[in-house]
């Protein structure tokens, strides 16, 4: 019974992510309509033969009306045939899955990092709210989620690669062989990327914990004789997990975002990268893929807070 | 720290003071220069209004101070320890060994997220006193002293899956868990039905007295103080006004402060006016369905809460709905109000058939049926002004502005009793009693025939809600208003109401005139709730003969019979949970919803009584002597 109702609940979630997705298909689809130029003159050059532009734009399909264009591709992903790339002909799916590893290595990377870091912040913060240091905290994380990360990534370049020599401000994967290796090619990349959500994580966390620890079943627990590291771990912690991991799950899709311009910036070969250089040539199977991949990835992170939210709560779990 | 051990006073309080510190830095005393002792094992009881400080001082005794409160003291001893010098840890350590805790609202006091038993033991973990599985059998034994249904197994649930009475006693067994010194219990049956709070008392008691337990009761309510307290003082902002021997400071209050609390406890009723005989009620009510939740294709709502109720407001009166919490009271208003459409029935207002919802009523109608609220506090928006909340229905019925706005705003401000320079200010300023007399002049403002008033003196102090009471009896009868008076204490409703029906899981037991219905009551409901009322007399809770365990859920839910069923003491077995009881006609007049007889509910009315005349047991005392010293 109890289970039935958990498992409803989470196939509700799942199946109303997926019609979401549905909807981003078509608004990503639409998006890369709208973008200038025939793709067919992008490939050829400007020397092309105007019999040559309409031979290959009808071989790529795109003298076809834009719904069927539409069908065709969402057929071609749902079975997994994600096309080829327009300028250089590589299957897309190769194309991806050589470059996700890495963006997947620097997202996990961050998340190692910021993750520890922001709970420990929000946490200590909470549990000593209105002291000195809760206000050092505070005022630390409004000042670093104010700037913007472009910024943060140029000022660590000068200062430590341009300045200083002690990282390099590119990041070659080709150097990370060695555990000093990869902490030097990934020091800037990930310490940008933490420092804007750490800030977002580590005052969500608080905001949800200082809900919880003015209960009264918190207040209790103090009268009951524990002390704070009880309070905090037995008592106000699990019933903050819903929010915390809303939290964390917003933070990290953060990530997403940022990515782009680390990416970019430290000329780093990961998928933003790679969706960069797609819009660039116009390369639309490309430039589709990476939207959809991102776009899954957002919603699969909500929907594991959600989940998290869900089992973690005893009203639902037991009737 | 440790001081020499006083074997007579568990307790010792000298010259205890609170400061708190507001928002601006100034600091203001809360509780000011207090002093009192109790004895081992004797039960002392604070008695006062919200803001008396009661709560601090009890929260004091355990070194625990509010955010920004600190304590001082010449003397503040618990046994043998001085609290005020205890460190940080040694705190820690006293906290949950010597004194225990138990909180006014039990579903907030416990942990939604863990089970009940390893919170009722945590402090024999914390404290290191047992092993777990001691602390497992002495938490069960408890639950079974505390009268608790399935001892065994209701500690692996969740606090969601048992009511509000049971867990107010797992909170007891919580406290008793550690054996303290010192047991502060915080009007810890308040938020309870009175027939519940009964059950929950007893227990207390019973527990309190076998264990030899000193304890102090916190509590805003003399009747209840008075069942299980030695000993009471009365505060009054932060100062002790008297304190005195129950039977003594009941039979023979000296302050006029407490006087003042024993007149508000037993209120008396206000003077009717009379009313003059129209051919036509006010308000109307036939066969009324509602619920929450889609309605069904059998006509009813998912969530079924109000059952063919039949009600008829007569021009002028004042009408009563009582009931526990959950009976459907203020569905009922809801209805009315047109804020929750019915889903079966008709609602007439002086023969003019009402639409269900508010968005086709015209505006007349709405103008003469307006609602007051429970809680002042959240019934009025915050970021307006009193004059614009009062002005806003006198702008939309009456096309008020300008000066004559503004003379109509001062008038309702003084028809309530409030200065008018009053107007300019946000209800953030204002206090409890104040607001809920904004809100009855917006109320007014629209100038009703029928005013709801739903539970408009629950959330205010005794002599607070007591002035509010006066102020609806006089406007009652300036006005020439009708009421709709929903709540769910009987005194209040004896106070104001001349007619009164009775509701029980959304269906109407029984109604008639106040004074035949609530002096002789007929249906065993109505008995049960009137004899659950709590009296100032000490001894009462050994009088009030014992609630019969339910039958189980089964016997009457879910069927067609009746839903009091399985609670009823006079029950038919057979006929009662198959068969909706039929309507009565009695012969004082009242009616009610009953398979049996008025002759035969009235005899085994007299026959219960006798047998609970019956001295109580002794055991009683003997159990006390000897576990004192």
């Amino acid at each position: 019974m109890r289970n039935r109702v958990i498992l409803r609940l989470i196939g509700a979630r799942i199946g109303a992510n997926l019609l979401l997705l549905l909807a981003i298909s078509l608004l990503v689809f639409l998006g890369t309509e709208l973008l200038p130029g025939n793709v067919a003159e992008i490939v050829l050059g400007q020397g092309a033969t105007p019999a040559a532009v309409a031979a290959l734009s009808a071989a790529m399909h795109l003298n076809q009306p834009a719904p069927l264009r539409y069908l065709l591709w969402l057929g071609g992903l749902v079975s997994g045939h994600l096309g080829h790339s327009l300028v250089n002909g590589d299957s897309v799916a190769s194309l991806i899955a050589s470059r996700l590893p890495n963006s997947l290595l620097l997202a996990g990377l961050t998340a190692l990092v910021s993750v520890p870091v922001a709970l420990a912040l929000g946490i200590t913060a909470a549990v000593w709210r209105g002291t000195l240091y809760d206000r050092i905290v505070n005022v630390l994380t409004v000042a670093s989620v104010s700037v913007p990360e472009f910024l943060v990534a140029t000022l660590a370049v000068l200062v430590f690669a341009v300045r200083l020599h002690w990282l390099p401000a590119l990041a070659y994967l080709g150097a990370a062989d060695s555990l000093g290796g990869l902490f030097r090619v990934f020091a800037l990349p990930v310490m940008t990327l933490s420092f804007a959500i750490v800030a977002q994580m580590a005052r969500m966390t608080r905001a949800a914990l200082v809900n919880t620890l003015e209960s009264s079943y918190v207040e209790m627990a103090v009268l009951k004789g524990a002390r704070p590291a009880r309070v905090v771990l037995r008592h106000a912690l699990p019933n903050a997990i819903g929010p915390i991991a809303n939290a964390i799950a917003l933070s990290l899709s953060f990530l997403l975002g940022g990515i782009i311009i680390v990416e970019t910036i430290f000329d780093y070969p990961g998928l933003a990268r790679l969706m960069v250089d797609a819009v660039s040539t116009r390369d639309m199977p490309l430039i589709q893929a990476c939207a959809m991949l991102f776009c899954a990835f957002y919603l699969l992170l909500v929907l594991i807070a959600d989940i998290a939210a869900i089992l973690s709560n005893p009203r639902l779990r037991f009737r | 720290m440790n001081l020499p051990m006083d074997t007579e006073t568990a307790v010792e309080v000298a010259d205890l003071s609170v400061m708190a510190a507001d928002s601006a830095g100034a600091r203001r005393p809360i509780v000011d220069g207090v002093s009192f002792t109790i004895a081992r094992g004797e039960v002392a009881a604070l008695i006062g209004e919200s803001g008396s400080g009661k709560t601090t001082i009890a929260l004091s005794l355990m070194g625990f101070a509010r955010t920004g409160c600190r304590i001082a003291a010449t003397r503040l001893r618990v046994g043998r320890t001085d609290v005020l010098a205890l460190k940080r840890r040694e705190l820690a350590a006293f906290r949950g060994r010597n004194v225990c805790y138990i909180a006014q609202s039990a579903a907030a006091a416990f942990n939604p997220a863990r089970r009940i038993l390893p919170q009722v033991i945590e402090g024999t973990a914390i404290h290191r006193l047992m092993s777990r599985a001691a602390a497992e059998a002495k938490a069960i034994a408890l639950f079974h002293a505390l009268a608790l249904p399935d001892p065994e197994g209701i500690g692996a649930r969740f606090p969601h899956q048992v009511s509000g009475g049971q867990l107010q006693r797992l909170l007891a067994a919580m406290a008793l868990i550690t054996e303290p010194e010192l047991l502060i219990l915080d009007e810890p049956t308040t938020a309870l039905d009175v027939t519940t709070q009964i059950e929950v008392l007893r227990a207390f008691k019973r527990v309190v007295r076998e264990r030899g337990v000193t304890a102090l009761y916190v509590s805003h309510d003399l009747a209840v103080v008075a069942q299980i307290a030695d000993r009471i003082a009365v505060l009054r902002d932060g100062r002790m006004q008297e304190a005195a021997q129950t039977s003594h400071l009941i039979a023979a209050p000296e302050h006029p402060y407490t006087a003042s609390l024993l007149a508000a406890a037993a209120p008396t009723p206000r003077a009717a006016p009379a009313a003059a005989e129209a051919p036509v009620p006010l308000l109307d009510i036939r066969g009324l369905v509602a619920g929450y939740g889609a309605v069904r294709s059998s006509g009813l709502p998912t969530v079924p809460v109000l059952h063919n109720v039949d009600l008829s407001i007569r021009q002028g009166s004042a009408f009563g709905v009582v009931g526990e919490s959950g009976c459907g009271k203020s569905t009922l208003a809801r209805v009315i109000a047109g804020l929750l459409p019915p889903a079966r029935g008709s609602i007439r207002l002086e023969g003019e058939s009402l639409a269900g919802r508010a968005a086709a009523r015209t505006r007349e109608q709405l103008r003469r049926i307006q609602i007051v609220f429970q809680m002042p506090d959240v019934a009025l928006n915050p970021a307006r002004t009193v004059a614009r909340i009062i002005g806003r229905p006198l702008v939309f019925y009456h096309g008020l502005s300008g000066a004559a706005l503004r003379r109509r705003t001062a008038e309702l401000l003084e028809l309530v009793h409030l200065p008018t320079s009053l107007a300019a200010r946000y209800p953030g300023e204002l206090s409890g009693g104040q607001k809920q007399r904004v809100n009855l002049a917006r109320a007014l403002a629209a100038e009703p025939s029928l005013v709801l008033c739903d539970e408009v003196t629950s959330a205010l102090d005794t002599v607070i809600g007591a002035q509010i009471l006066d102020l609806l009896a006089e406007l009652r009868e300036r006005l020439g208003l009708s009421y709709l008076f929903i709540s769910h204490d009987l005194a209040t409703v004896r106070a104001l109401c001349d007619e009164v029906m009775v509701l029980y899981a959304g269906r109407r037991v029984e109604s008639g005139r106040r004074d035949t219905l609530l002096r002789r009551p007929v249906h065993p409901y109505t008995e049960l709730l009137l004899s659950s009322v709590p009296e100032l007399r000490p001894g009462w809770l050994e009088m009030v003969p014992p609630v019969p365990a339910a039958r189980g859920i089964a016997a009457g839910m879910g069927g067609r019979g009746c839903p009091f069923f399985p609670r009823c003491p006079h029950g038919i077995p057979d006929l009662c949970a198959r068969e909706p009881p039929p309507l009565r006609m009695l012969a004082k007049g009242a009616e009610i919803a009953c398979h049996r007889s008025e002759e035969d509910l009235l005899a085994l009315q007299s026959q219960k009584s006798a047998t609970a005349a019956m001295p109580p047991p002794a055991s009683v005392s003997t159990c006390r002597e000897l576990q004192c010293p």
